[in-house]
């Protein structure tokens, strides 16, 4: 199989199973997708189903049973450079120690980079994201809704190609989301990113991205892919007022209410594993 | 009552209650005559004519260098060896039973051997002395700080490719330092009590040595004088460290502040 132009990342066949023997849990069956170069896609599910596990997955911090993850052709077995991950505890990945500077800056430390530039990439990340005057401060005097664009601009400060995000506005207040959401779109424009972005809340998913990827529950299996053809720039209140969003909305909550109320697949562990393995 | 007026009278009650101890016990050291408690008034004459600063050098600096000496040398080993044994789940499976056991094990049970192994009386032994046991309270705490970093913070780390050195000295090291500040505390107050310990056994300098050599002769003064000056001692190399740490730690009292509400 080889990867087509554009294309930048792939997970194909990716199964994780935690534990062994009779001890052995699924939690993600067999799921593949691919993710365009400069594409925000999104990925939502019913809870439990794993999300957070597929994306540690493809960031390379969780190795998964079997399967594999491709970025650029290259198979991914380590957290690569060419990648950010945003996560949804913003308030325990920033390190409590460092001024919001230092926090942007520490991941740049071992890039070969000069100081002058490290100075500007954290300067500039941080104006994307409207906190220029809390550079000296610490996270920790911030709001959540602003210690979250610390973690956004920290990762777009290491210049990533690809902004990998676990939930990240799980945790703060609908007002703060939606700016938060508006946000991440602009900021995919300004440092032209690739976004994959995993959350639970359906109106999100399909606000946000070009296209979301509706997962089944635990183990988990992708149920559909749908494109959203909703036009840029959105807007909290316009788009949400199309018909279009509602119908996508509807489609999109439709697959997930199914997916929750059919009874658990039993699927055995020592199948699922013998699956992943021979997959 | 208002900010002011309470923090005055905070202050006046700080020092009030010791200057009324103070005084009551020259009353009662007046009216008693009892050779074996002097007059507070004679023990600080005494004091002044000692260390300020006829035998400040002969004595007070000997035992200064040896707790600065074996207490640097503790800090060091603590960190150096707590760090990897906070990381290494067999290096601690290994290590652990042996440092409980040596951290069990009572100080003065191991003066006579640390003269005889050491060959010495002199600064190499009591240097040697203080460090060993300053040593646990550091280490353990480095091992207890290393183990309770919060998991998303390595997680983030690595998802940045920092390995190795890098993320031990950036990430490990200063969400550790809290517990090991608090170690050092209870490792600081173990150095004083050493140095005395060590110098009252066997010595030819130091604060302890006053100590042993007034007892023998039966001069109750001077060995007031110099109870009183441990006392200063622990106290005021107590309050160094707090003010280290305050600066140092600034950030975790504000973080601790923020995240309890």
């Amino acid at each position: 199989m080889s990867t087509h132009a554009g294309q930048l990342l792939e997970v194909r066949n990716l199964a994780k199973t935690y534990g062994t023997g009779t001890k052995a849990t699924p939690a993600i069956a067999d799921v593949s997708f691919a993710v365009e170069d400069r594409e925000f896609v999104c990925v939502v599910g019913p809870s439990g189903c794993g999300k957070t596990t597929l994306l540690k997955c493809v960031g390379g911090l969780l190795r998964p049973s079997s399967g594999q993850v491709f970025l650029r052709g290259k198979a991914v077995t380590s957290p690569p450079e060419e990648m950010a991950l945003v996560f949804q505890e913003y308030g325990r990945s920033l390190m409590p120690w460092a001024s919001v500077r230092n926090n942007v800056l520490l991941p740049l430390r071992h890039k070969k980079l000069a100081r002058a530039e490290r100075k500007a990439l954290v300067e500039e990340a941080l104006a994307a994201v409207g906190l220029t005057r809390f550079i000296d401060h610490y996270p920790w005097q911030l709001s959540g809704g602003m210690q979250q664009r610390v973690a956004i601009a920290r990762a777009l400060a290491y210049q990533p190609s690809i902004l990998l995000m676990d939930e990240p506005f799980a945790s703060v207040d609908a007002q703060t989301r939606g700016d938060l959401e508006d946000l991440v779109l602009r900021v995919r424009e300004e440092f032209a990113v690739t976004i994959l972005f995993v959350t639970h809340d359906i109106d999100e998913s399909v606000y946000i991205s070009d296209r979301v990827v509706v997962l089944k529950h635990a183990p988990t299996e992708v149920k559909e892919v749908i494109d959203v053809d909703l036009p840029f720039p959105r807007d909290q209140i316009v788009t949400k007022e199309l018909t279009e969003f509602t119908q996508l909305r509807g489609h999109v909550y439709r697959l997930i209410k199914r997916e929750q109320d059919e009874p658990t697949r039993r699927l055995t562990p020592v199948t699922t594993a013998t699956k992943g393995e021979t997959a | 009552m208002n900010r002011r007026t309470y923090n005055a009278a905070a202050i006046a009650a700080e020092i009030a209650v010791p200057v009324a101890i103070l005084v009551a016990w020259q009353a009662w050291t007046v009216q008693a005559q009892d050779p074996k408690f002097p007059r507070l008034s004679t023990i600080l004459v005494e004091f002044r004519e000692m260390w300020l600063f006829s035998q400040f050098e002969l004595h007070v600096v000997p035992s200064l260098t040896r707790i600065g000496a074996g207490f640097g040398i503790a800090l060091a080993l603590g960190i150096l060896l707590g760090i990897p044994l906070g990381l290494s789940r067999w290096g601690r499976i290994i290590a652990m039973p042996h440092i409980e056991w040596w951290r069990a094990m009572p100080p003065p049970a191991l003066l006579p051997i640390s003269v005889v192994l050491l060959h010495s009386i002199e600064n190499r032994q009591k240097i040697a002395f203080i460090a060993f046991f300053c040593l646990f309270p550091i280490l353990l705490n480095t091992i207890d700080g290393v183990r309770g970093i919060d998991p998303t913070l390595i997680e983030t780390a690595r998802s940045y490719g920092m390995r190795g050195f890098e993320r031990t000295r950036r990430i490990v090291f200063p969400a550790a330092l809290p517990q090991i500040f608090a170690g050092m505390r209870t490792s600081l107050s173990l150095a004083v009590i050493m140095m005395v310990l060590t110098e009252y056994f066997s010595s030819t300098s130091g604060v302890g040595y006053v100590l042993l050599i007034s007892k023998n002769t039966l001069q109750l003064a001077p060995m007031w004088a110099a109870i009183v000056l441990i006392g200063v001692l622990g106290y005021v190399l107590n309050l160094l460290l707090i003010l280290v740490e305050r600066r140092v730690l600034a950030w975790h009292r504000g973080w601790r502040a923020a995240t309890a509400q």
